[in-house]
């Protein structure tokens, strides 16, 4: 076991407690311009629906850099991610004048000194949207 | 198609691209971060997959990039990014293969400052039959 960040005690097999993140258009847009990738399978309906989505989807990059955030504030800040990884297995579908669920949580699968592995999960309307999903952090 | 002989092959940016603390700023706030001395760990991705869709669209490799989806993504970070930084960016065709009818490729990117390999991603992109 270590001691990280002070008070909790981590070990192999310790659970974090879960989260729940919003996503609505107004995000996608927002993500779409901070990060410039404007694909209008992010914005646009009908262009969505036009190539075979079922509606307008989140960015996979946005659910990852969400559950980025999930991380970084459990641990402590953004400089405590080393490694991160995730398969995208299923698209957030975030229909219009809706706010969706990104529901995080992990467990703590390896502890190496200070780095710490975690085994991520992340779920839209009781769907896994994330596989493989994996950080490794260290203070 | 992408040319095959595009394979293992590392093609250099021509560009150095400069962070400004206003790109940090609102990628931050989308997420609700903070915390804007630093990038948060996936602001990279806002560089390379820019240059990786240059290059991929390059005539010589040719991948078609606008039936393309993100197949998954992987960071190694060995420093935070923050405004001020210069980058060059390389990108590696690590390996391509046709599943289904689909292409799946894996390309590498690698954020330099100077010599400094600042942060390394692969993502695996797949062009839909």
């Amino acid at each position: 076991m270590v001691d990280f960040g002070g008070a909790r005690m981590i070990e192999v097999g310790t659970v974090l407690p879960e989260r729940v993140f919003e996503i609505d258009r107004e995000l996608l847009f927002a993500y779409a311009n901070a990060s410039g990738d404007q694909n209008p399978i992010h914005q646009n309906e009908e262009f969505a629906l036009s190539v075979g989505l079922p509606n307008v989807i989140a960015h996979g990059m946005l659910t990852m850099a969400l559950v980025g955030k999930y991380v970084t504030d459990w641990a402590g800040g953004s400089a405590s991610v080393k490694e991160f990884g995730a398969r995208f297995v299923k698209p957030v579908i975030v229909p219009a004048g809706q706010k969706v669920d990104l529901t995080v949580s992990a467990t703590v699968a390896e502890v190496d000194g200070d780095r710490i592995s975690l085994t991520l999960s992340a779920t839209s309307a009781g769907v896994k949207v994330l596989g493989m999903a994996k950080a490794v952090v260290q203070k | 198609m992408l040319n095959p002989d595009s394979v293992g092959r590392t093609f250099k940016g021509a560009e150095t691209i400069t962070v400004s603390q206003s790109q940090i700023d609102s990628f931050a706030s989308v997420l609700g971060e903070t915390q804007t001395d630093i990038a948060p760990p996936t602001f990279s991705i806002r560089i390379t997959l820019n240059q990786m869709q240059k290059i991929l669209s390059d005539s010589d490799v040719n991948l078609d990039w606008s039936r393309l989806v993100h197949g998954d993504q992987r960071f190694e970070i060995n420093r935070p990014i923050k405004a001020g930084d210069s980058f060059t960016c390389s990108s590696t065709i690590e390996s391509y293969r046709v599943a289904a009818g689909n292409e799946i490729v894996t390309v590498r990117g690698d954020l330099f400052s100077g010599n400094e390999l600042v942060v390394s991603t692969w993502s695996t992109l797949v062009v839909r039959a």
